[in-house]
């Protein structure tokens, strides 16, 4: 069975019921949920992420194309996940910030070229050794999902990462976002609080009031 | 994995030994409990003598009237520098000066100005005769005052480099910029907005660097004796000396008197808490009142200015000092100038530097380590009661360090280590608690999505550690180290008695013999540790303005 | 059975045994190759580099190594002692050699604190002048072999020329000239030993029975002291800064004369002056006198406590301090201007001309015109007047 299993998760906080959720996201979809800041939109996305802080619980389980994720740690689990914010490593140039996300045994030439290679996509070329607090709101986003990409996940969660952007620039991000995940059949899982984001014939839950 | 989830404990297992040890050393004979001087029944006679003297009531007054001013005073001098003059070139000067003001010991900063404004100091010799009419010093009382207003004036420009420090470490978790644009775009002046937008989340993360100053404040002994009023002195100085008194018997009320100080620190750093609490609740009307303009924003670089200028040119006066021949009032200058006091004890001190550094290095290392151990183990396994706990370590900056060695001293000899190795953990009980207060705020105010954004991209905890949060928080990290090293270097009595006098340090040398009272020496002994300190700050500073020269996400108020 | 054996074994552990002074060559043997650690005040540029003479000294006769700890302050090295004790250590102790007198050698004797009696077994004990109470009594606390003395101290005062030609010469005299000159005059702040030495001084001079202050003080307390209370209560008002404020200690008091503060200062030693004139820090006009009545005067001691490492090696340099040519340097007033404790007429003719030919500083009094000297009272005197003091003045 292919794509993001939610089964009967189940989120905790000492013992109090949080946020309740099972659904099966099939490559290429998205699922989008959504409910009023303060409802736990973002501690389910902590959950299907392994992030959740300490004395929160997950009951349930979480499979992505038959792979058991309950469990493993964070990093093991290919999922990428984009946020309101860039939060591109200022520390690092755009280009290192892109490298961050390619695996260690792709070296040398062979690794310029694809960072190169992936600002082409992102019409951003020459932009390897720029400050990421230089660029445009747009270009950061289109780094941020880059980078994202770069990592080969095999599912996205989205947590409102359009919400920052003005109105021409949104709709721009968002075709970009969903165009790349429905060519690469991964499955989505988009928290917001704004309809407009809902991607056309996307499913839609409602969390809490 | 399995130690960095032990590293709090661990940690507390390390310190905890030499911190219970100094407590009891000072909790035992302030209830009249020191076999070596015959006491061995327990009782409340030191307690009554200490209850019997009578300066103790303006003693304690004195305590907390300066204590507070100095840190309310300091704290908002800073506050007012940064909310008028962030991001412009004022700013930049003052942090370009930042260095040699915090590395200058606090002592000599205080030789300092007792020089500058005493009636024969060198303002007073600036203007006399001619302007003043003076060819001898008035009989002036402004030096040791009896409300301690130079004493709180010595404390003010020594810790308003400090906290700048701080704040300079904390500005980029705050994100000022957005904060201000909003604020002003709302309509608010340059102060007003920042005080109303940017303050509180910058003084959430330099609030203990404050308790850290306010405890300091309350119990500095050495700035109290050259600055503050001596009949009576404040608590702590009193302490000292009942704790030096040849008649030993003095050593019971000496260490009740360091148990009251300890109660004093908290009972102020409780008033401190009660003060954060109105002044949030009073200021809430007051910032959603509306746009305003503060007209203070040249009175925030004039204060400023003034701090960093009086410390830099006690600095230079005391240079002059150390190669001064004969230099009687009224002269500006003094009539010749010699490097006998450089050539007499300029080699010692060269020596006794490497042994410093040494010493002084080890101790930030380890705390360094810990420190980030400790909260590394907090983010990963959440907070655990273990870094919780680890308020027990800000217990040996709350009692006079005279009544706290003791005991410590006793540990390390019943312990039979060497005793490079014991100086070395009696520096680091100093040095971690300023370690951790300096990393942990800017270190927990760390946006952690950025972890999750890493661990998304198939980095693991260590990578994300050292790749993405060790290098981002560059710049509280080696201030940390630089505020570890400082201390580290300036420990006097700890180095002294720990050691049993086999270690000599830079300080321990400087000390004995500025003890001595001869300008010339002080003025030299004064250039040298400040020579020792300045290279950790002035790295902490430099290296991440460099670093970073190309990343403006980083660069904070620089 | 097995566990007797053990702590018959632990007994038999050949104990380092004690140095015994009046067997010298196994002293001198025993020294060899030792650290001594000497704790002394090291305030004194002239001081530190007559130590490190000194160590210069007893590395090249005895083979003695010699460190000099400096401290800020005596109560430091005292503090070490203490804890050592705290923390059972009884042999391998880090002091070594304590620069000490009165009070604190009263305590640490009285503690327990202190190894001996050595001091009246030293070689060179016999050219000690033991006809002077200062040798051998310490604040009137018998020293009973103890500690060792090595230098004497008298206090003086001194005063600029250029500003106070005719320096007073008793209290009443210096109460009348700080009524007419007011904030010239002022002492460091008891407990400071130098300013309690000031009061004592005074009370030698105003107390009625100047011979009751050799004992204890009891009853006769109040009478005694009254009328010194009633001469700090009129001179106080005059005093530098009103008598609101004190120099700390000695030194800052020099400090307030050189920057031309103060026109008269106390000093516990003869030399003082004429050192700081030629380092500097005092300008070339100022000498040295004393009060016409006599001044007090002490010796400054050595002590080991009882848990020094190096105990042999300690008294080969108590010992060797107590050498005429050592005492010769330290009376120098070019080196330290210390009197010497040792009686001119017991030593052989080549080491007394040593000392005849000093010459003395261009502000020190020669030994002659010290005047009389006044031993200490006894220190339940000190600690009383002192406690008085902090309650009528001290706040």
């Amino acid at each position: 069975m292919n794509g993001l299993h939610l089964d009967n998760i189940a989120i905790t906080a000492g013992g109090v019921p949080l946020v309740a959720l099972s659904a099966h996201i099939p490559p290429g979809e998205t699922l989008t949920v959504m409910g009023p800041s303060g409802v736990g939109k973002s501690t389910l996305l902590a959950g299907v992420m392994g992030t959740l802080p300490a004395g929160f619980a997950l009951g349930g389980r979480l499979r992505l194309n038959g792979r058991e994720l309950t469990g493993l740690p964070p990093e093991d689990r290919r999922l990428g996940i984009l946020f309101q914010d860039e939060l591109l490593f200022p520390h690092l140039s755009v280009g290192g910030n892109l490298a961050f996300a390619l695996p260690a045994r792709l070296r040398g030439r062979a690794r310029r070229a694809r960072i190169e290679d992936a600002l082409d996509r992102i019409g951003l070329s020459g932009f390897a050794t720029r400050d990421p607090a230089t660029l445009s709101g747009g270009q950061k986003a289109r780094v941020a999902l880059m980078r994202m990409l770069l990592a080969d996940p095999q599912a996205l969660l989205l947590d409102e990462p359009f919400s920052r952007l003005d109105t021409a620039l949104r709709a721009r991000i968002r075709a970009l976002v969903f165009g790349l995940a429905a060519d690469r059949g991964l499955p989505v899982l988009l928290v917001t609080h704004d309809g407009e984001d809902v991607p056309p014939g996307g499913r839609v839950v409602q969390l809490g009031g | 994995m399995q130690l960095l989830r032990a590293a709090p404990a661990l940690t507390l297992l390390i310190l905890l030994g030499p911190v219970a040890a100094g407590l009891m050393g000072t909790l035992a004979p302030a209830f009249g409990v020191l076999p070596a001087l015959g006491g061995t029944t327990p009782g409340l006679a030191p307690l009554r003598t200490l209850l019997a003297w009578p300066g103790l009531t303006e003693a304690v007054g004195l305590s907390i009237s300066t204590g507070i001013a100095a840190t309310i005073l300091s704290l908002g001098v800073v506050t007012l520098f940064t909310a008028g003059w962030y991001g412009t070139r004022p700013m930049r000067w003052l942090t370009r000066l930042l260095a040699p003001l915090l590395a200058i010991p606090h002592a000599a900063a205080a030789f300092g100005l007792a020089f500058l404004v005493a009636p024969s100091g060198w303002l007073a010799r600036v203007f006399s005769p001619w302007a003043t009419g003076w060819d001898r010093p008035p009989d002036l009382l402004i030096v040791q005052d009896p409300l301690g207003l130079t004493m709180i004036a010595g404390l003010v420009v020594k810790e308003i480099p400090f906290l700048m420090l701080m704040t300079l470490a904390a500005l980029p978790q705050a994100h000022p910029e957005k904060r201000l644009t909003i604020a002003r775009a709302l309509g608010h002046g340059r102060v007003s907005g920042w005080l109303k937008a940017v303050f509180p989340a910058v003084y959430t993360q330099i609030r203990l660097p404050v308790y850290a100053v306010l405890a300091y404040s309350l119990t500095v002994v050495d700035v109290a004796i050259i600055l503050g009023p001596n009949t009576p002195p404040p608590l702590a100085v009193q302490v000292v000396r009942w704790m030096s008194d040849p008649d030993l018997s003095m050593r019971f009320p000496a260490s009740a008197g360091a148990m009251l100080q300890l109660v004093l620190v908290l009972g102020a750093l409780g008033l401190w808490r009660l003060g954060e609490h109105m002044i949030a609740r009073l200021a809430r009307p007051w910032a959603e009142a509306g746009p305003q303009h503060l007209p203070m924003r040249g009175a925030g670089l004039a204060l400023a200015a003034l701090g960093a200028g009086t410390v830099l040119a006690g600095l230079g006066v005391l240079g002059l000092w150390s190669v001064a021949g004969f230099w009687p009032f009224p002269d500006a200058l003094p009539r010749s100038t010699e490097m006998a006091g450089w050539v007499r004890h300029g080699a010692a001190l060269g020596t006794a530097a490497w042994e410093t550094l040494r010493i002084a290095t080890a101790a930030t290392g380890a705390a360094l380590g810990m420190a980030l151990a400790c909260l590394e183990a907090e983010h990963r396994f959440g907070l655990t009661p273990g870094t919780r706990s680890l308020w027990v370590l800000y217990l040996p900056l709350l009692i006079p360090q005279v009544a706290f060695l003791p005991g410590l001293q006793t540990l390390a000899l019943i312990t039979g280590a060497p005793e490079g190795g014991m100086v070395v953990l009696g520096h680091l009980v100093f040095v971690l608690p300023y370690v951790f207060l300096t990393l942990a705020a800017p270190w927990r105010a760390w946006d952690t999505r950025h972890a999750t954004v890493a661990a998304a991209l198939g980095a693991g905890p260590w990578r994300v550690f050292w790749t993405v949060r060790l290098p981002m928080l560059a710049s509280p990290v080696l201030t940390a180290g630089a505020v570890g090293l400082a201390v580290s270097v300036g420990q006097y009595l700890p180095t002294l008695l720990i050691g049993g006098g086999r270690i000599q340090t830079l300080t321990t040398e400087a000390v004995a013999l500025a003890s001595g009272g001869d300008r010339r020496v002080i003025g030299v002994t004064a250039l040298a540790q400040t020579a020792l300190a300045v290279g950790g700050f002035a790295l902490a500073l430099a290296i991440p303005r460099l670093m970073w020269r190309n990343r403006r996400g980083l660069r904070g108020g620089r | 059975m097995r566990l007797t054996f053990l702590i018959a074994a632990l007994f038999a552990l050949p104990l380092r045994a004690d140095p015994d002074p009046t067997d010298w060559t196994a002293v001198l043997e025993d020294a060899r190759g030792q650290t001594v650690y000497w704790h002394a005040w090291g305030g004194a540029t002239a001081t530190n580099d007559f130590i490190r003479w000194v160590a210069q000294q007893v590395d090249d006769r005895f083979g003695v190594r010699l460190t000099h700890v400096k401290l800020a302050d005596t109560a430091d090295a005292v503090s070490r002692v203490i804890a050592e004790k705290n923390a059972g250590k009884t042999d391998g102790g880090a002091v070594d050699l304590i620069w000490i007198n009165g009070a604190n050698f009263a305590a640490m004797k009285e503690n327990g604190l202190l190894y001996g009696p050595w001091a009246e077994d030293l070689p060179n004990r016999r050219y000690v002048d033991i006809t002077d109470r200062a040798t051998t009594h310490d604040f009137t606390v018998p020293t009973e072999g103890y500690e060792s003395p090595w230098a004497k101290a008298q206090v003086v005062f001194y005063h600029d020329t250029a500003r106070l030609p005719a320096p007073p010469v008793s209290m009443p005299a210096l109460l009348n000239w700080a009524r007419q000159t007011p904030g010239r005059f002022t002492y460091p702040q008891p407990p400071d030993f130098l300013g309690t030495t000031f009061l004592k001084q005074a009370l030698y001079e105003l107390t009625p029975d100047p011979a009751a202050l050799q004992s204890a003080a009891g009853e006769n307390y109040d009478t005694a002291t009254a009328p010194l209370w009633a001469f700090l209560d009129d001179l106080t008002p005059h005093l530098w800064r009103q008598g609101r404020a004190y120099p700390q200690t000695g030194p800052r008091q020099l400090q307030l004369m050189a920057d031309g503060e103060i026109d008269l200062a106390i000093s516990f030693s003869p030399g003082e002056a004429s050192t700081a004139i030629a380092s500097g820090q005092l300008p070339d006009t100022v000498r040295t006198f004393v009060l016409e009545r006599g001044t007090i005067g002490n010796a400054s001691f050595v002590a080991i406590p009882f848990n020094a490492s190096a105990k042999a090696g300690a008294m080969v340099v108590a010992d060797f301090l107590l050498s005429p040519m050592a005492q010769a340097h330290a009376q120098d007033p070019v080196v330290l201007g210390y009197g010497t404790v040792l009686a001119l007429d017991k030593l052989p003719a080549p080491d007394r001309a040593r000392f005849t030919a000093l010459e003395l500083g261009i502000a020190t009094l020669p030994p002659e015109a010290l005047g009389p000297t006044l031993p200490e009272p006894h220190p339940s005197w000190t600690t009383r007047i002192e406690q008085d003091w902090a309650r009528r003045f001290g706040g």
